[in-house]
């Protein structure tokens, strides 16, 4: 186990955003939360990752575990002059070229972090999620600025950081057609946690027709009967 | 044409707006990072009300101002977060509320109020013991500042990333505030309420488009501070203007050159700088 949430509840000015939530991350899980807006979901990521304290439950986390994050927006201010590898630098001994390697970004190495497009900056923050050799990454809405191609591009990194080096996963997504056409594990949130399970599974369930809309849940489904990784894009 | 530098008063100084420049010119790359320019301003009117109530009572003025800023920066830290306003909104009731009651304070005192020097400073009146005050305020920024350096940089950029990498970022809020009330409170009597924004903001706007990292920012800030802090004094002697704006004349027209120099308005030079 590397972290993992009993019962959780939260709420701000008594609206109540987490009801009684409880998920566990094992190591190599890639575990997907969707969910429509309001539902809860960075606030879940943010008691996982102690920015928060949930009002009740218990989050434990495994302490010889190490949890890269990548929170869901940083708005970089351009009058403070940073490197891209200085920023990944900061606050660590570890060094950094391989996994800037890895990425395929060592030519943004010198490169203001200000200036970066929102593909190479969601790169960036891999890098720096990966620098001290995590056994799990937490990402709330990665590819959410990016344009179609850089999603598709960004889930096959994931995806291959996942299996390349059994990092688990555990992010939060508005991407359904990409989440509903993998083979991942899905938790269906709004305040409570309303079906989980594998992505053919969960196109079925009521709940998520029920959160969704049937229209939704049926084009999902028909996602499903096709569903070949490579037609991802397509 | 430099006989003057020999008299003490004028020794002290610039020794004075020397050690200022150095405080202001770290602090200054903080508040235009953290965008805390209306928080610095706001800040220093309500020095305004430590001034007076130091008048008043007799308490060493360093203390008044400090104790009134320390209060201001809690008492906005405190409601920042409730309720329906914002910070702006808030900054501007505290400073002009604070600036006020200062000036009011001291008119049912009858006591004789110096606008222009309150408003614009008076460095060339800075005695032993204000030095002192100012080099202590240096040593305690600088000591802390560069202590949580990189803890800092990187609140500055996210505080979601920081606070998940274990730094205390609640601290580090409230490390900000305690670092800019030692900077108002040692410099506001040199060079006055109107002027503490500019030896903070311009210096660093300037070293902005000269450097790659926010080290290089810190120290090139302070080197223009301090050449405009000799410069603007010694315009100030020669053709007898008042010291403190002269100083923000010369670091005015250096930042222009700055700009029109590296043409860092231009997009293309944003992306590479």
């Amino acid at each position: 186990m590397i972290l993992s949430a009993e019962n959780i509840s939260h709420h701000y000015n008594k609206h109540h955003v987490l009801d009684r939530v409880s998920l566990t991350l094992n190591k190599g899980d890639f575990i997907t939360i969707i969910g429509p807006n309001g539902a809860g979901k960075s606030t879940l990521l943010k008691c996982l990752m102690g920015l928060i304290k949930p009002k009740q439950g218990r989050v434990s986390r495994n302490l010889n575990s190490r949890i890269g994050y990548i929170p869901q927006r940083i708005q970089v201010n351009p009058s403070l002059p940073m490197c891209v590898e200085r920023f990944i630098k900061l606050n660590t001994k570890n060094g950094v070229e391989t996994d800037l390697e890895y990425l395929d970004i060592t030519r943004l190495k010198d490169k203001p972090i200000h200036s970066l497009s929102g593909g190479e900056w969601q790169k960036v923050l891999l890098a720096r999620a990966l620098r001290d050799r995590p056994d799990a990454i937490i990402l709330d809405e990665p590819a959410q600025n990016l344009d179609i191609p850089s999603q598709v591009q960004f889930h096959k990194i994931l995806n291959q950081i996942h299996t390349e080096r059994g990092i688990a996963i555990l992010m939060v997504s508005h991407d359904l057609h990409m989440v509903m056409a993998s083979q991942q594990n899905v938790i269906c949130l709004n305040n409570h946690i309303c079906c989980s399970g594998p992505a053919q599974q969960i196109a079925r369930d009521p709940a998520f027709a029920q959160l969704f809309g049937h229209d939704m849940a049926s084009m999902m489904a028909l996602y499903q009967q096709q569903s070949q990784p490579e037609h991802i894009g397509h | 044409m430099i006989a003057y530098l020999s008299d003490d008063f004028v020794q002290r100084a610039l020794i004075a707006g020397l050690g200022i420049a150095l405080i202001t010119g770290v602090m200054g790359c903080f508040v235009v990072w953290r965008r805390m320019a209306y928080f610095g301003d706001s800040l220093s009117h309500s020095a305004l009300l430590g001034i007076a109530i130091g008048l008043v009572s007799g308490l060493t003025m360093s203390i008044s101002i400090t104790a009134v800023c320390l209060l201001f920066s809690l008492l906005l830290f405190g409601l920042q977060h409730r309720g329906v306003l914002t910070t702006d909104t808030l900054l501007g009731i505290l400073a002009h509320g604070s600036l006020s009651s200062g000036i009011v304070l001291l008119s049912i005192m009858r006591m004789p109020i110096d606008l222009h020097r309150l408003l614009f400073g008076d460095i060339l009146t800075v005695n032993s013991t204000d030095l002192m005050m100012i080099f202590t305020g240096a040593v305690i920024t600088l000591g802390l500042l560069i202590k949580f350096w990189n803890a800092l940089i990187l609140t500055t950029v996210s505080e979601d990333l920081a606070k998940a990498e274990g730094i205390n970022t609640s601290f580090m809020q409230v490390l900000t505030l305690i670092l800019m009330t030692i900077t108002v409170a040692v410099s506001v009597r040199m060079v006055g309420v109107l002027l503490i924004t500019s030896l903070l903001i311009i210096p660093a706007a300037t070293a902005r488009p000269l450097v790659k990292s926010p080290e290089a920012m810190a120290i090139v800030a302070v080197l223009i501070g301090m050449f405009s802090v000799v410069a603007g004094m010694m315009l100030s002697i020669e053709i007898n203007t008042p010291t403190g704006p002269s100083m923000v004349v010369i670091l005015v027209a250096f930042f222009a050159v700055v700009i029109i120099l590296t043409g860092f308005l231009q997009s293309r030079f944003r992306r590479n700088v």
